[in-house]
């Protein structure tokens, strides 16, 4: 064979490009996919949180917290839940399994920008914050005839969506950090306990008085007060304050995050 | 007067040391893979043929020495988009379907095959809406296959990638893969199958304990392999029977002895002449752990 004829001087020749647009779009379409269909996935981030509504908030509906109904209360901190479990498990297990399996491999061996893999999981937790706020939304209407302005529910979307953020970052720490088969049992240890601690189950102010000094160290609880600040709670402490602890616990996450993955570098592959 | 250009190796190791740890993976090592070969890494488990491929591809960083790829850095995407990689992963996500998987993986190559010419060179066509987690495990290997082909790389990657199939599934894949390969493709090959090598490679080079001991046309490479395996209950010595022209290694097991000899006829000669009392006289073919022996001089 002359050197002429190898395929490798003509495909340079003409510089195709691929559609960058396209391909995050795909790679969010499937990643969501992949979730969706997954039921243990999509149970626990959707059907839970609606299912902790209709036991809690027929039972505390009358209550208030904060300024605000239990209803509503509750259906905000329900939200919150899912939010936290699609991004956690998404990132945490999801990394974690993919690892596993070498999928991973596969693709930092394709030309896919990482990028792409992380805006699709991101993408895709937002779209399941958005249908679990839709969920409970419509069943805190029709059960407890909680209803919020337009405008109001398009910023607590825009807040919960938010939030994504710095659990996705804690998700990926522990998803490079753990094995595939463990990080779905110590994802669960470290969010039930997370989410229950920081008011999300039963109103933070109903909490025993310890369990309050406790929450504001977990980045749950803040989340958890920006989203309750967003539909107009009397707050706890201040929205900046909130929001800046919640950008340190990010910063902490990606560098452990980012500490994980340099070490686990040279060992997937051996 | 002008000279052709040397034409740049399209995958080259050049004095390549990898360590993990305390551990010697590869101990200098120096490949150059030339546009449109076949080109096979041969030996056993454990000698360092994942770990070269794991450079080639940018995956792992050498410890000493040099990495390059189309005459670059492997982690180019520059380099990437010209490749393709079947490697040793146990599975891709089980809920999303043959179809979707391809179409995905089609979306990061500027110029990627169709999904259906993928599907049909990897047989796939009849499980295209299956999800991978209904798949048997041949049909499991045939997409990590389709995978690695549907960037229509230039240079494409099969790690070991025969492992866990039946023979008529082995050869069916070979088949898969010289249909596909056509001419100009270039193609690097791991495998521990001596058969596999030969079946598929224009070039092997055998791999033992991070060093490439041999390199060459399968031709050459089977002439050098080509031992016998002799097993006799014999009363004679083993230190006698070492010394024996054309032996390369002897080992007593109770009342018999096994010998690796480059060819058997001379030696089952001289062994019947020294002990007419000889019993259960067994030639066999040598296997590719007794070809390296044979490689190596029997020094290990």
């Amino acid at each position: 064979m002359t050197t002429d004829t190898v395929r490798s001087a003509s495909a340079a020749a003409s510089p195709a490009r691929r559609d960058l647009l396209r391909l995050f779009a795909l790679e969010t379409k499937y990643e969501f996919l992949k979730l969706w269909r997954l039921r243990a996935f999509s149970i626990s981030t959707l059907v839970f949180p609606v299912m902790f509504y209709l036991i809690f908030g027929s039972s505390f509906g009358r209550f208030t917290s904060q300024g605000l109904s239990v209803a509503a209360y509750l259906m905000v901190t329900y939200a919150a839940v899912g939010v936290i479990n699609a991004a956690v498990f998404a990132f945490g297990a999801g990394v974690a399994a993919e690892r596993g399996q070498g999928w991973m491999m596969l693709k930092r061996v394709s030309p896919m920008p990482p990028s792409a893999y992380f805006t699709a999981k991101t993408l895709m937790a937002v779209m399941f914050s958005a249908l679990v706020l839709l969920a409970l939304t419509v069943t805190a209407f029709l059960l407890q005839g909680v209803h919020l302005a337009l405008e109001t529910w398009i910023a607590l979307l825009g807040t919960l969506a938010a939030g994504v953020l710095p659990f996705a970052a804690l998700g990926l720490a522990f998803g490079y950090a753990l094995g595939p088969n463990s990080a779905p049992a110590v994802l669960n240890l470290v969010n039930l306990p997370m989410t229950f601690v920081s008011g999300l189950y039963i109103p933070i102010t109903q909490l025993p008085p310890f369990v309050q000094h406790l929450a504001p160290f977990l980045p749950a609880y803040h989340f958890g007060q920006l989203a309750l600040a967003a539909i107009g709670a009397r707050p706890i402490g201040s929205v900046a304050g909130h929001l800046l602890v919640l950008a340190g616990f990010t910063a902490a996450f990606l560098v452990a995050a980012t500490v994980a993955y340099r070490r686990d570098e040279g060992r997937t592959y051996g | 007067m002008t000279y052709p250009p040397t034409p740049t190796p399209v995958a080259e190791l050049r004095g390549v040391r990898k360590d993990y740890g305390s551990v010697r993976a590869l101990r200098g090592v120096d490949l150059q893979v030339r546009a449109g070969e076949v080109f096979a890494l041969l030996g056993p488990n454990g000698a360092g043929k994942t770990t070269s491929v794991g450079l080639l591809l940018g995956l792992l960083r050498p410890t000493a020495g040099e990495v390059r790829l189309f005459g670059g850095d492997p982690r180019s995407t520059e380099a990437k988009v010209r490749v393709g990689a079947m490697l040793q992963i146990s599975g891709v996500p089980a809920t999303l379907r043959v179809r979707e998987h391809l179409e995905l993986f089609a979306s990061y190559y500027p110029a990627p095959l169709p999904v259906a010419r993928a599907l049909e060179l990897a047989d796939l066509t009849e499980v295209a809406e299956r999800p991978y987690g209904h798949l048997s495990g041949g049909q499991k290997q045939r997409l990590h296959f389709a995978l690695a082909l549907i960037g229509d790389p230039d240079l494409l990657f099969l790690d070991e990638p025969t492992t866990g199939l039946d023979v008529a599934a082995r050869r069916a894949f070979w088949q898969q893969v010289r249909d596909f390969i056509g001419s100009g493709r270039t193609v690097v090959l791991t495998t521990h199958y001596l058969e596999e090598a030969d079946a598929l490679a224009d070039r092997i080079a055998v791999i033992d304990h991070g060093t490439v001991i041999a390199e060459g046309t399968p031709a050459e490479i089977k002439e050098r392999t080509a031992g016998r395996r002799i097993h006799a209950v014999t009363r004679l010595e083993p230190e006698l029977v070492r010394a024996l022209p054309g032996v390369v290694s002897v080992e007593r097991n109770g009342a018999a002895l096994d010998l690796l000899a480059r060819r058997a006829e001379p030696v089952v000669q001289e062994l019947l002449q020294r002990d007419p009392s000889l019993s259960d006289l067994e030639v066999g073919g040598a296997g590719l752990e007794d070809a390296f022996l044979a490689l190596t001089g029997g020094s290990r």
